[in-house]
């Protein structure tokens, strides 16, 4: 086995913005299983960080527990990181993001971590609308545990070990939605030129970003009958919209034509540009985003792609009025601000 | 694009750069991975059979590998492919025990080999074994050709040379030194089934230049001074000594001159440094040893006063480009320079000179008076008469002379059997899987971040006073390793099964090179934009499965991969392979299965 990477990059990669090649994003070299989606997964993340010219040590990874979780030790090896207990990570982001909302927060999860022993976490942070983006790397298997079914199994999936799920799955997107979650997609760790876009709008998001990513679990869940095997989901998968993000100040070059075509602008001015797969759907409305992702489960598609955004929605800081800048930038000057400021808070409680 | 049918064995050929770019095909990365274990003699048999040569090419070779090898793609230098060679010959075992033994049984067949130099000693070595009997001429003392008279002892030993010379005359050959083949004809006559010209290009060019007559005594044709040298007849030149040229003969002439007295020595060239013939070692090697090379400097006159050659006139001038970037040296103006000498020496070329072969023979040569010569069987227009070496088309080097003495001996052989010169033996190819467990290889996979490797060299205090003190020391067992794990094992060949593929990406996210993509199948100069990184080096070759599930495909680009064989280690299905791809080029003596018949 090899556990080097060696240190020889194609001679001719590119540079993004900021002079750093994609290699500037890789991490260590990864101990999941080969051919595991969560591979897949952290390389479209590499991809995003380094098209979105991020700075790596302007962003902080978190994850909890599970092969998924492990992952951020295999992306952006120059940027923060902690690797928090099982479920527990939206507590440990909604600490950070809270001290220090200057930073980029990129979470990662698995169906296990959110679904199961983490989904009284996840509930609360989706309806705070943390500023972060929030991945489950969903494999409907604990794979760390080597593979029990976990919460996301769909009812009636077999298992390796051909015992078939009798428990109702847990639809993370639509409870996402349901939640009052502001951005919301879906997409699949086989299709990078779908999750890549997705990944670099979700981290444009000023609010609470959620990507479902079925990812196979090639070991555990990767058999004939399983739901999650990249056999099952190159057959059901079906797109809302291809979706291209195209940064501020860039023109928009693709023009798909009438009807088909949307634009969302974000906050900053960016756009994504969308060509719509799916009737009846508008993404900037949660009812049709719902019967969508409805719809398509009731013909056994897995709807991927942009499913809900609203580019307008405020964050947790926003709504509870918190300091401008992070906590480690104030001073004494302002977290003391003198007697005569005091006499003013205690008149205004009088 | 069609998929790629990696059953043809040019396709992996071609991944294995170093080999490929040899004229000999020497398998390099199984020579260095033996070197890597100290299997030194298996490592030297190994060049034996493909070069003939290893401890002369060891030191010597022009090494056409270097520039290809892979390594320089990636890392700011290439592997020392050809000082590596050297390692295997100064620590091989009894060698001699692994080689043809004779005496072999005649076949009743004679063929003479007029020159005993590389070429012919190449068709010596690779038809004694089949039962010829061989006469080779050359007007020298000796055998090794221009190996002997013109490579100076400080780069390769004498000791060495007869070593490897010994090797093939001891198979039985008939020699016939110091005796100069005036006539083609009565060779011919002679009764000789075939006849091989190996006899170089023995003729140096001169200088018609004013003053060159009076000053004759002191103006030498590079090559024949070498030559005298080797031979000892000449063995002290004046103390300012002017050498007249830019190629390897004029960094031979001017570190030989240092040697046999020359202080003051200088290189003048007409063409700008950077386009000297001159490999850019060899130009090292002479500035190390305090020669001054001054460029852009054309000869105009010898100065003689009294009968002596005091010097010579040269008018400076500039390189210029046409449109076409064709070299015009214009005069910069100005005065001409002096520069003053007791010896001039002229390495300004060589030509071929074939006034001991008759006209009327068949053998048509053009206005150049070069022969006509297949450039496949090295037939000349005389089906019993071949040539091959710097005989053929002018001069190149030894290892090409090798080169073509093997394709020489191949084609003398079918003649002798009255076969068709034109079916040629296939290579003997194999591909092996390297597999050894999950994820374990039976070669050394992991890629090694040093530098390159300098070979020490002797003190100069030590060379200069010493023509024949070898410069250069060459590695030790150490460094000898550890310049051998550079290699990148460009043999052991990724190789892909489509039907096993579950496009997982796995292999394309670890590769580190970003060799791999899948994508929509195009034509070649669209796929070429459409990979992962744009394949822009197109003299590499892309791989291109059958169409996947998806209907897209694998591609991969050869450019830069690392054969690190981390792709097949992500690989959950085994869809890639690393298999150890080894390529023969067919020998008379190995070969000819029809021998069998
Ligand atoms: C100064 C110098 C340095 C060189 N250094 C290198 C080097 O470092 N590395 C490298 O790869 N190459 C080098 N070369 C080139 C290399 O030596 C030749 O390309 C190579 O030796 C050619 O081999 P060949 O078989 O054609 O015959 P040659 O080696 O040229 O030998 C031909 C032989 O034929 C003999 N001969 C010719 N005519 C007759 C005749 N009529 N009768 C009898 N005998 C005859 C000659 O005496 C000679 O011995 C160098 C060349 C020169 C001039
Ligand atoms: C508090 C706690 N309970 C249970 C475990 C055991 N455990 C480790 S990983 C895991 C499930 C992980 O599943 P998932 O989040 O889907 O990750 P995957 O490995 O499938 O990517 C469990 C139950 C634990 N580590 N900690
Ligand atoms: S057990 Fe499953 S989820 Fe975990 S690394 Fe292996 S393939 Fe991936
Ligand atoms: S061996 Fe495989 S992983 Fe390594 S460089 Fe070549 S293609 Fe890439
Ligand atoms: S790792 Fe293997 S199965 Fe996965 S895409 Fe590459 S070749 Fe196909
Ligand atoms: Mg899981």
């Amino acid at each position: 086995m090899t556990y080097i990477k060696p240190k020889f990059r194609h001679p001719e990669l590119p540079k993004n913005k900021l002079g750093y090649s994609v290699d500037h994003y890789e991490g260590a070299l990864s101990t999941l299983c080969a051919g595991c989606g969560h591979d897949s997964i952290s390389a479209g993340i590499i991809q995003a960080a380094y098209e979105l010219n991020i700075e790596p040590h302007r962003l902080a990874k978190l994850s909890g527990i599970g092969c998924s979780s492990k992952t951020p030790a295999y992306f952006l090896s120059n940027s923060h990181g902690f690797n928090s207990v099982h479920g527990r990570m939206p507590s440990v982001a909604t600490g950070a993001a809270m001290a220090n909302r200057d930073l980029t927060y990129f979470g990662v999860s698995g169906d296990g971590d959110t679904a199961s022993i983490g989904m009284g976490q996840f509930v609360h942070v989706v309806r705070r609308n943390l500023n972060m983006t929030y991945i489950v790397m969903n494999n409907g298997c604990y794979g760390l545990t080597k593979g029990q079914d976990s919460a996301t199994a769909d009812q009636g999936s077999k298992n390796k070990s051909g015992n078939v799920n009798l428990f109702e799955s847990i639809d993370l997107a639509s409870l996402a939605i349901e939640l009052g979650a502001t951005f919301v997609a879906q997409s699949f760790s086989g299709d990078k030129s779908q999750l890549v876009p997705l990944i670099k709008a979700a981290m444009n998001h000023p609010g609470f970003a959620f990507i479902n990513v079925i990812s196979p679990c090639v070991t555990f869940n990767n058999n004939l009958g399983s739901t999650k095997s990249y056999d099952y989901v190159r057959d059901h998968v079906e797109a809302t919209a291809t979706i291209d993000f195209v940064p501020q100040m860039q023109e928009i070059s693709v023009d798909y034509g009438k009807g088909t075509q949307k634009n969302v602008t974000m906050h900053d001015g960016s756009v994504l540009q969308l060509h719509k797969l799916a009737e009846e759907w508008d993404p900037l409305d949660r009812q049709s985003a719902m019967n969508a992702v409805i719809n398509a489960k009731a013909k056994n598609e897995i709807l991927t792609g942009l499913l809900y955004v609203n580019p307008d929605a405020h964050d947790l800081h926003h709504m509870i009025k918190t300091s401008d800048h992070p906590l480690n930038s104030l001073t004494k000057a302002d977290l003391c601000p003198g007697s005569a400021i005091l006499v003013d808070i205690n008149a205004e409680l009088r | 694009m069609e998929p790629t049918n990696i059953k043809n064995p040019e396709f992996f050929h071609k991944v294995v750069d170093c080999q490929h770019a040899c004229p000999a095909h020497t398998p390099v990365p199984e020579y260095i991975r033996l070197i890597a274990e100290e299997k030194y003699t298996e490592a030297y048999m190994v060049n034996w059979d493909s070069n003939v040569f290893p401890g002369v090419l060891g030191r010597t070779c022009d090494r056409p590998c270097e520039p290809a090898c892979r390594r320089g793609r990636v890392d700011e230098e290439p592997v020392a492919i050809c000082r590596l060679k050297r390692v295997a010959a100064d620590n091989k075992g009894d060698v001699k025990a692994h080689m043809p033994q004779g005496p072999f049984k005649p076949n009743g067949k004679k063929v003479a080999l007029i020159g005993a130099g590389p070429s012919s000693l190449t068709v010596a070595r690779d038809l004694a074994p089949l039962g010829y009997e061989i006469h080779l001429y050359d007007e020298q003392k000796l055998g090794g050709g221009f190996m002997r008279s013109q490579i100076p002892s400080f780069r390769l030993p004498e000791a060495v040379l007869n070593e490897e010379v010994n090797y093939i005359l001891d198979l039985g050959i008939h020699t016939h030194f110091n005796q100069y083949v005036s006539s083609l004809k009565e060779t011919l006559d002679k009764g000789y089934d075939a006849v091989f010209v190996g006899s170089g290009a023995p003729k140096g060019r001169d200088l018609d230049l004013p003053g060159r007559k009076e000053a004759d005594l002191n103006v030498h044709i590079g090559i024949n001074w070498l030559a005298n040298v080797a031979f000892e007849h000449t063995t002290k030149i004046g103390k300012k000594v002017i050498v007249l040229g830019g190629g390897n003969t004029a960094m031979d002439c001017c570190r030989t001159a240092r040697r046999l007295g020359g202080e003051e020595v200088k290189v003048v060239v007409r063409s700008p440094f950077e386009e000297m013939k001159a490999s850019p070692w060899e130009k090292e090697d002479a500035a190390h040893e305090d020669i001054p090379i001054i460029d852009n400097h054309v000869p105009k006159s010898f100065v003689v006063e009294n009968q002596v050659l005091k010097g010579m006139i040269f008018e400076k001038v500039k390189a210029e480009y046409d449109k076409d970037g064709k070299r015009k040296l214009v005069p910069v103006g100005g005065a001409d320079v002096f520069i003053e000498a007791d010896d001039v020496l002229i390495a300004v070329g060589q030509e071929n000179s074939f006034p001991w072969i008759e006209r009327d023979l068949g053998i048509e040569f053009d206005k150049w008076n070069m022969p006509t010569v297949d450039t496949v069987t090295f037939v000349s227009t005389n089906p019993k008469v071949f040539f091959g070496g710097d005989a053929a088309w002018g001069p190149k080097n030894v290892i090409t002379a090798v080169a073509h003495g093997h394709q020489a001996a191949i084609s003398l052989d079918l003649f002798c059997r009255g076969e068709s010169l034109n079916v040629r033996p296939s290579p003997f190819v194999n591909l092996v899987s390297q597999k050894m467990g999950i994820h374990e290889w039976a070669y050394d996979s992991a890629v090694v971040n040093d530098d390159r490797y300098v070979v020490p060299q002797a003190d100069k205090k030590v060379t200069l006073v010493n023509r024949k003190k070898e410069v250069e020391l060459g590695f030790d067992h150490i460094t000898g390793f550890k310049e051998a794990e550079r290699c990148l094992n460009c043999d052991i060949q990724t190789v892909f099964s489509t039907d096993k593929c579950i496009e997982c990406d796995a292999c394309m996210d670890i590769c580190p090179t970003s060799c791999i993509s899948f994508t929509e199948n195009a034509d070649e100069t669209d796929l070429r934009s459409m990979l992962k990184v744009p394949a822009a080096n197109l003299t590499q070759d892309l791989y291109v499965s059958d169409p996947l599930k998806t209907k897209r495909v694998m591609v991969k680009d050869e450019n830069v991969c690392l054969h690190c064989g981390l792709c097949a280690e992500r690989c959950p299905t085994s869809a890639w392979d690393m298999q150890k791809f080894f390529y023969n080029v067919t020998k008379a003596h190995t070969g000819c299965a029809s021998h069998a018949k």
